[in-house]
């Protein structure tokens, strides 16, 4: 054990006073410090993906990042991902899309996918699915995630 | 029953809404104030005696509340067979909650450790010193039986099954044909990796293990005769499940020890696996060698089969005894007319991680052999391995087909209905397979290689013996289907919403499906074998029947109408000639009936009904798989540059649903027949410990797999006619790969061993001087 460091975590546009011990990593502290579940831990050693948060927008493994790194970065998770109680189109695609089964890999996915899209809206298919690669599902096959991210995509662009 | 409004269509599901925002309730998200944190201090060796144990330094440690060793729970036996599974001769070789004297594989628990905090007890953990005094070490099925225990040799059984007059045909046959496979060890491997809670309520004297899975039931069944209470003094919960596939759910030593660590130590016990451990303790499966001959007529009809199986069960019998080898042997003859079988399995324990179920267990490992064989005779004989297959299916006529073993302990089997060569037929079709040889031969002349192979199967499902549902509307008009089945993911609440809501005569969105919960209902089937669609559907829709039988009845009196002239639309009820005429919604026809109620008469109270549904059989689903694959000489690397699955599924409650199982089974098994293997080193060491190691198949590897869902053969054992959707799509993968390589190579019998790893395909090339 070690001594515990104060730091203020900024989780979708919500200030959270956490007092962590320099070994826990982000994902455990959004999940049991800030109550925030909807990050999952399938590996804890950065290959499935399940846990990936946008920090500054970038899609990170938040199992292979310590909380004491991310005092003053910007960090959203799926629980961010709706507002006002209206699904994102990510959200609303995978559900119409019959792209999640287990739900287990699926905040992971649709992290991933809103930090692609909001870089490049207009990614090639060919990239789409390099990018979606990063991430792990066990149940659907991966066929109907791909069509769901694409639909949003479209979706958003109507925006 | 009312029009066709919502069974059989690609409704959208009702799990996702919290899937999808982050607030679905894993047991990993599950807490209780005071829990303490559990972890297990595991064997670093595969096969060794424990000399010593000391856990001065880990109780030492701040934080830490308790540390056991098999020692401080003497009364906890091993973890039992489930009631089905009992087999006297198997028991000595469960596996203790914390080992005893002896480890048996890397991971075996020996310590628990029980602290504040899970970053404490996984520290404390590492404090531990035990001293080992290795033991001989046996890492393969292969090798002779060594000493399981004084006594017992880890040949724990030797199974056999057979049928009609083997040794007369071989004797006559015009070619016998010999084949020495392997199947490699895979698992399920869920995202999720396990994880239990024990909380002990002493104000109602109730135990309750949240995380449980799959066939909670039969685990509270299981735990209660292990700890000595009622199955009223312990309720089981399910949560979120992140998959399943056969091996989450299962009862293991963690479960046990959570639960009686909460009674004793009077607080509850979180225990969350990490992947490390998950890949060296949760079940595994497949792991077998088979030394399989078939005798045939000079057209390529087989007269007779034969397999020595060698059985690698691990270090334990886990909860299924020897289910998996007896699956194995019983459907290995699989869709074909095959008039003499033999099969015997050597069930050998060895010291890695033991086995059990892991989806299509038995089947994945028999079709791969089956298939094989037949390819095998097709390159032996110079036939188109097409034309070997129509050859030898059973035919629709032959239907219902029975399989009646010698053995009088061995099963019978009889396979409901099916029209095998009309799949077959309709999947080439659809395939495009004629052309596609042309294609091939193209290819091939231009230096590619490349190749197509099939893998044809059987499934099994909907075993019985029985399922129940309660199904109560409440006086605003909301359903409440209770049911005794669980969800790993598959879509459970849905599918039996859109069976409720189609004989009730409801939206599906309105309907709540409680599943999982051992207080809610008395008894359940849980999701297992792909029962869920066939047991726990068929009662729901008993159930449902009665619930608007009752609902009419009232409404008849109510409407002053016959009942036979109703009918039920969106959870109204309505003269069926005059839909504008008076109505009666039956959250009203709930209030007419509640107790006391003026109209109730000699009614039993309330708008709801509890009916059990009893198959008679078990349904047998089949499917063909249809593979295209092309190889790289130089890296020994396989693209999968197509794949098909054609299913016959009896009907599809939801069609989105059933291609979602079939096309995810299918990615699963490409992984074990390219990617996933769980090896180990000459010590038994697990070199596949990390998801760096162990390879799931990524959006990169899937290919683009092609579905056709057929109905053609309903299942005449229950109501719906529905069959089971869970295994097919994995069931023939291997099968359909090798095949697809041993056409690429040009060598069709080439590939024996699954996975077909990039450096095991060199091999082969390399010994052909390529």
């Amino acid at each position: 054990m070690s001594a515990r460091i104060d730091l203020i975590l900024s989780i979708n546009g919500r200030d959270y006073a956490v007092r962590v011990e320099p070994r826990h990593t982000l994902a455990d502290v959004i999940r049991d410090q800030c109550g925030l579940t909807g990050t999952h831990l399938g590996c804890e050693h950065g290959v499935c993906g399940s846990c990936t948060i946008l920090l500054d927008g970038e899609p990170v493994r938040a199992c292979l990042i310590f909380a004491v790194q991310c005092d003053g970065q910007e960090i959203r998770t799926v629980e961010g991902l709706s507002e006002d109680n209206k699904l994102h189109p990510l959200q609303a695609s995978f559900r119409d899309h019959h792209a999640l089964q287990c739900g287990y890999c699926t905040p992971g996915f649709l992290m991933l996918a809103a930090g692609i899209l909001e870089r490049n809206p207009s990614i090639s298919d060919e990239d789409l699915r390099d990018a979606l690669s990063s991430n792990i599902c066990r149940c659907t096959g991966y066929a109907n995630i791909v069509k769901a991210v694409r639909a949003a995509a479209a979706e958003m662009g109507r925006r | 029953m009312p029009e066709g409004k919502v069974l059989g269509k690609p409704v959208t599901r009702l799990e996702d809404q919290p899937l999808v925002t982050g607030r679905g309730r894993y047991v990993g998200d599950i807490n209780f104030p005071h829990q303490l944190h559990m972890r297990i201090a595991r064997s670093v060796h595969a096969h060794a005696e424990i000399r010593s144990i000391d856990t001065s330094r880990a109780r030492a440690l701040p934080g830490v509340f308790a540390v056991w060793t098999s020692d401080d729970i003497p009364e906890v036996g091993p973890v039992d067979f489930r009631a089905d599974r009992a087999s006297e001769v198997l028991k000595p070789y469960r596996q203790p909650v914390l080992a005893r004297g002896r480890v048996r594989y890397v991971g075996d628990p020996i310590v628990a450790i029980f602290a504040e905090d899970a970053y404490v007890a996984e520290d404390a953990a590492e404090l531990v010193d035990i001293d080992y005094s290795q033991l001989r070490i046996i890492v393969s099925a292969d090798e002779d039986p060594g000493e399981f225990e004084p006594g017992r040799t880890t040949e724990a059984a030797f199974l056999t099954h057979t049928f009609g007059d083997v040794d007369g045909a071989f004797t006559k046959a015009h070619k016998v044909i010999e084949l020495d496979l392997h199947t490699g060890r895979h698992s399920g491997v869920p995202l999720e990796t396990r994880g239990a809670i024990g909380r002990y309520d002493a104000a109602t004297d109730i135990l309750e293990l949240h995380g449980a899975a799959k066939v909670l039931h039969r685990n509270r069944d299981t735990l209660v005769n292990m700890l000595g209470c009622n199955p009223d003094q312990l309720h089981v919960h399910e949560s979120h499940v992140g998959g399943g596939f056969g091996i989450r759910g299962e009862l293991y030593p963690e479960d046990v020890l959570v639960l009686v660590a909460a009674k004793r130590l009077g607080r509850p016990v979180k225990w969350i696996e990490d992947r490390y451990e998950h890949l060296m303790c949760a079940n595994q499966g497949r792991e077998q060698h088979h030394l399989a001959r078939v005798a045939v007529d000079k057209d390529g009809r087989i007269l007779a089969m034969e397999d020595e199986i060698f059985h690698d069960q691990g270090g334990y019998v886990r909860t299924h005894g020897y289910n998996v080898a007896n699956r194995t042997m019983c459907m290995l003859t699989g869709l074909y007319d095959v008039p003499a079988f033999r099969a015997v399995t050597h069930y050998r324990l060895t010291n890695k991680t033991p086995c059990a179920t892991y989806r299509a267990p038995g089947r994945f490992e028999s079709t791969f052999v089956r298939e094989r064989l037949v390819d095998a005779i097709a390159a032996e004989l110079g036939l188109d391995p097409v034309e070997i297959r129509r050859r030898n299916l059973i035919r629709p006529e032959q239907m219902p087909y029975k399989l009646e073993f010698d053995e009088a302990n061995v099963e019978n089997l009889e396979f409901d209905s099916g029209d095998y060569p009309l799949l077959f037929e309709k999947a080439l079709d659809m395939f495009g397979w004629n052309a596609l040889q042309e294609e091939l031969k193209r290819r091939r002349a231009a230096g590619e290689m490349i190749g197509a192979g099939m893998g044809l199967f059987l499934e099994e499902g909907g075993r019985g013996p029985s399922d129940g549902a309660r199904i109560a509307v409440d006086s605003r008009g909301g359903v409440e289907v209770v049911t005794g089945g669980a969800s790993l993911g598959q879509g459970f609440e849905t599918a039996m919403a859109q069976i409720c809501a189609e004989a009730l005569g409801v939206d599906y969105r309105k309907i709540r499906v409680i599943h999982g919960q051992t207080d809610r209902i008395p008894y359940g089937i849980g999701a297992h074998a792909t029962r869920a669609t066939v047991l726990t559907g068929g009662a729901v829709h008993v159930t449902a029947l009665a619930v608007r039988a009752k609902a009419l009845d009232m409404a008849s009196e109510l409407l002053q109408l016959p009942a036979d002239s109703l009918e039920i639309v969106d959870g109204t009820v309505r003269q069926r000639s005059k839909p504008r005429g008076p109505t009666i919604t039956l959250g009203d026809i709930a209030k007419r009936l509640a107790p006391g109620s003026k109209v109730l008469g000699g009614r039993q109270p309330g708008l709801w009904a509890e009916e059990f549904f009893n198959p008679k059989d078990t349904v047998f689903p089949y499917g063909v798989h249809l593979a295209v694959v092309k190889v790289d000489p130089g890296t020994g690397g396989v693209t999968v540059e197509r794949f098909m699955v054609a299913y016959d599924v009896g009907r599809a409650v939801n069609p989105a649903m059933v291609e979602g199982q079939l096309v995810g089974g299918c990615l699963q098994g490409l992984g074990g027949a390219l990617y996933e293997e769980f090896i180990y080193d000459d010590q038994g060491q697990p070199l596949a410990a990390t998801l760096a190691d162990y390879l799931l198949p990524t959006l990169g590897e899937a290919p683009d797999i092609e579905v056709l869902i057929t109905e053609d053969a309903p299942s005449p054992l229950n109501p719906l006619g529905v069959k089971s959707a869970g295994e097919g799509g994995i069931n023939g993968v291997g099968a359909a790969i090798a095949g697809a390589i041993g056409d690429a190579i040009g060598r069709p019998g080439a590939i024996r061993r699954m996975p077909v790893t990039p450096q095991r395909l060199r091999d082969i090339l390399r010994a052909d001087g390529r």
